[in-house]
């Protein structure tokens, strides 16, 4: 696809930034001893990255959901976990918002979020409750202005650094399935508010993640985001937004993977020259291109279709996900091939991206819910 | 008040240099970056302007597609650009190149409370004269290798980075100011600034609009006119691998003595 000249120079931006800001030694503490890097936090912040696809309006910088592709592809390809840090506001901390708040809540929550002077976060999973919404038992009780909040969310990305989360709660228990449940913006300093310790995780860490307990938390009625008992549809939606940024993720991981491979290749001698010389190691290489590639170009047609409207919008960014992230670990598992056993040892950078892809068909919808939601749209 | 910062476009020495014929660069296969002293030139000009809200034009004499670069600047937070092109400026060396930018900045106009901000030198000649000759040209008094800029109305106070020290020197405006890259960190573009950066003004001079410029001597520019004739270019030969002396400082002191005397130098 042949980009505008903007995003061209989008592009060289983000590869800029992410090139000179995302140092090794950084990606290595936060990938040995996990936590959060406030410096590059603050980085992020003060170059508008966390509004990236914002509206000016409420202190983003507008661009448009390919901007937000590239974003995410870009600081992939040096540093996942970082790329995660810029992704959330965009996605589904400020989705939420953009897609069903009212001016109030815009002005309140989304304009700190997108200058990146607060987080926030997404808590919709439940021990219990992952694909299946129907199964959430996190419940709000109107009490005169307020909702009385009880339950526990598992698994929230961000949830030790959030400020705010987009919290979902069952408000009406007479619905069944994805009704009868509403969005909250939950102010995390609130008394009965609690997170878990920040789980030990596979791949991404770096970016903490833990349970948060509701115990009779007071959320005023003002902090009801979007209609009452519908907001698992928005929660729908927001989700194609956050798929492709995961989308993007992938393919950001798997071209860094692929230009790893490529120089190892071309250094790596045995036998008296350049395993790149051997057909076995070139050929995996032009595989992996080809479908990183191919992912490329389904991920910025998806965005174009989130860009203008486009009806299937949201089946193309569930095929970008699903193909990109699946991609993602073919191509990191191959590049730990052509590395041979230093691809198994940590000093070498393909070792944790095949651990930082992992999660990629598991977050945001599962290969196999995407799998579902492609289907579904084929048989109706 | 407006500031003027001049750039140029250079190709990236880190890649492949390529040399044409008659010596000079075959820029045309080289990928390019922007210079990156005249980088700190702009960020200490945007940094006025966060402080002021002055006006902040980028100026580059150069090919066409130099202005890609301008656009670049506009994006980091420059108000518009300048694009000084044209055939007849091909070629130029310093002399001539100073002229034509002097002439254009004339052109444009320096007023009481401007400033001109350069980077101290080129990557590509290495040269450091462009500057100068610039603010000698239009008459101003210049200040050279700015490591540190504080303004306080129409004076700078600027602290220059010289190799065994520094010197703090106080210059009023209109001015030059040639920067190093210890002066600042140059900021990123931003999205919103890539979104706008293609809507705001960029205008070309091309040697119709410049030629009557009393500062341009029609004889003494571009390739023809420039004074400086390459004579050849070559990489220079890799310097030896230094050696380090082991010991107490006496028997380093003693190995040093007995080597420089058995080469003869003492």
């Amino acid at each position: 696809m042949i980009l505008s000249r903007e995003h061209e120079l989008m592009r060289k931006n983000f590869r800029n930034f992410a090139e000179t800001e995302f140092t090794t030694e950084i990606q290595e503490e936060l990938d040995r001893n996990g936590g959060f890097n406030w410096e590059v936090w603050e980085k992020i912040a003060r170059y508008g990255f966390a509004g990236t696809k914002i509206p000016v309006e409420y202190g983003g910088q507008g661009g448009d959901y390919l901007a937000y592709a590239l974003m995410n592809e870009e600081f992939s390809r040096v540093c996942p976990v970082l790329a995660i840090y810029a992704n959330t506001p965009n996605s589904l901390g400020g989705g939420p918002l953009l897609a069903c708040g009212n001016e109030e809540q815009l002005k309140k929550y989304l304009t700190p979020a997108a200058k990146g002077e607060k987080h926030i976060v997404f808590a919709l999973t439940e021990p219990g409750a992952g694909s299946d919404p129907g199964s959430m038992t996190t419940k709000a009780t109107p009490d005169g202005d307020y909702y009385i909040l009880n339950g526990r969310k598992c698994f929230i990305s961000g949830a030790p650094i959030a400020d705010y989360a987009i919290v979902y709660a069952r408000t009406n228990p007479a619905l069944r399935g994805a009704k009868g449940i509403s969005m909250f913006i939950v102010d995390m300093h609130l008394e009965g508010v609690s997170c878990g310790k920040p789980e030990p995780k596979m791949g991404i860490s770096g970016y903490p993640t833990s349970d948060i307990v509701f115990d009779n938390v007071r959320v005023h009625k003002d902090d009801l985001l979007g209609p009452l008992d519908r907001g698992y549809a928005v929660a729908m939606k927001t989700l194609d937004g956050g798929r492709l940024g995961v989308a993007a993720q992938s393919l950001g991981i798997a071209q860094g993977a692929l230009e790893e491979a490529v120089s190892y290749a071309k250094e790596r001698k045995q036998f008296g020259k350049p395993i790149s010389y051997n057909q076995g190691v070139s050929f995996m290489l032009a595989d992996m291109a080809t479908e990183i590639e191919a992912a490329r170009n389904l991920i910025y047609s998806a965005a174009q279709a989130k860009d203008s409207d486009a009806k299937d919008a949201s089946i193309q960014c569930s095929m970008a996900k699903y193909y990109a992230s699946e991609m993602a670990n073919r191509v990191c598992g191959k590049a730990i091939q052509i590395h041979g056993g230093y691809g198994f040892i940590k000093e070498y950078k393909v070792e944790r991206l095949y651990r930082d892809a992992r999660v990629m068909t598991l977050y945001e919808g599962t290969s196999q819910v995407q799998q579902i939601v492609i289907s579904r749209s084929l048989l109706k | 008040m407006r500031i003027y910062v001049c750039v140029k476009q250079v190709p990236d020495t880190s890649g492949k240099v390529a040399v044409n014929e008659n010596g000079t660069l075959d820029r045309a296969s080289m990928a390019t970056i922007i210079n990156p002293d005249d980088m700190s030139a702009m960020e200490a000009a945007l940094r006025i302007k966060d402080e002021t809200g002055c006006q902040v034009t980028a100026v580059t004499m150069g090919p066409p597609p130099a202005e890609g670069m301008l656009r670049e600047l506009i994006a980091m937070g420059a108000d518009d650009g300048v694009l000084i092109s044209g055939r007849e400026f091909g070629g130029s060396d310093t002399f001539a190149t100073s002229q034509i930018v002097a002439g254009a900045l004339s052109h444009l106009g320096v007023g009481e409370e401007d400033i001109i901000f350069c980077g101290r030198q080129a990557i590509d000649g290495d040269t450091a004269q462009v500057g100068p000759q610039i603010a000698e040209k239009l008459n101003l008094p210049q200040v050279t290798y700015a490591a540190a800029i504080e303004k306080d109305g129409k004076v700078l106070k600027v602290r220059r980075l010289l190799e065994d020290g520094y010197m703090t020197v106080e210059v009023q405006t209109p001015c030059l100011i040639t920067c190093v890259k210890e002066l600042n960190e140059p900021r990123y573009m931003t999205v919103k600034g890539i979104l706008e950066c293609y809507k705001k003004p960029v205008a070309v001079l091309d040697f119709e609009a410049l030629k009557d410029e009393p500062l341009i001597d029609l004889d003494t520019i571009g390739l023809k006119g420039s004074p400086t004739n390459i004579f050849r270019s070559f990489t220079p030969p890799q310097k030896g691998a230094g050696q380090m002396l082991a010991g107490s400082p006496q028997e380093m002191v003693n190995e040093l003595a007995g080597q420089l005397a058995a080469k003869h130098v003492i």
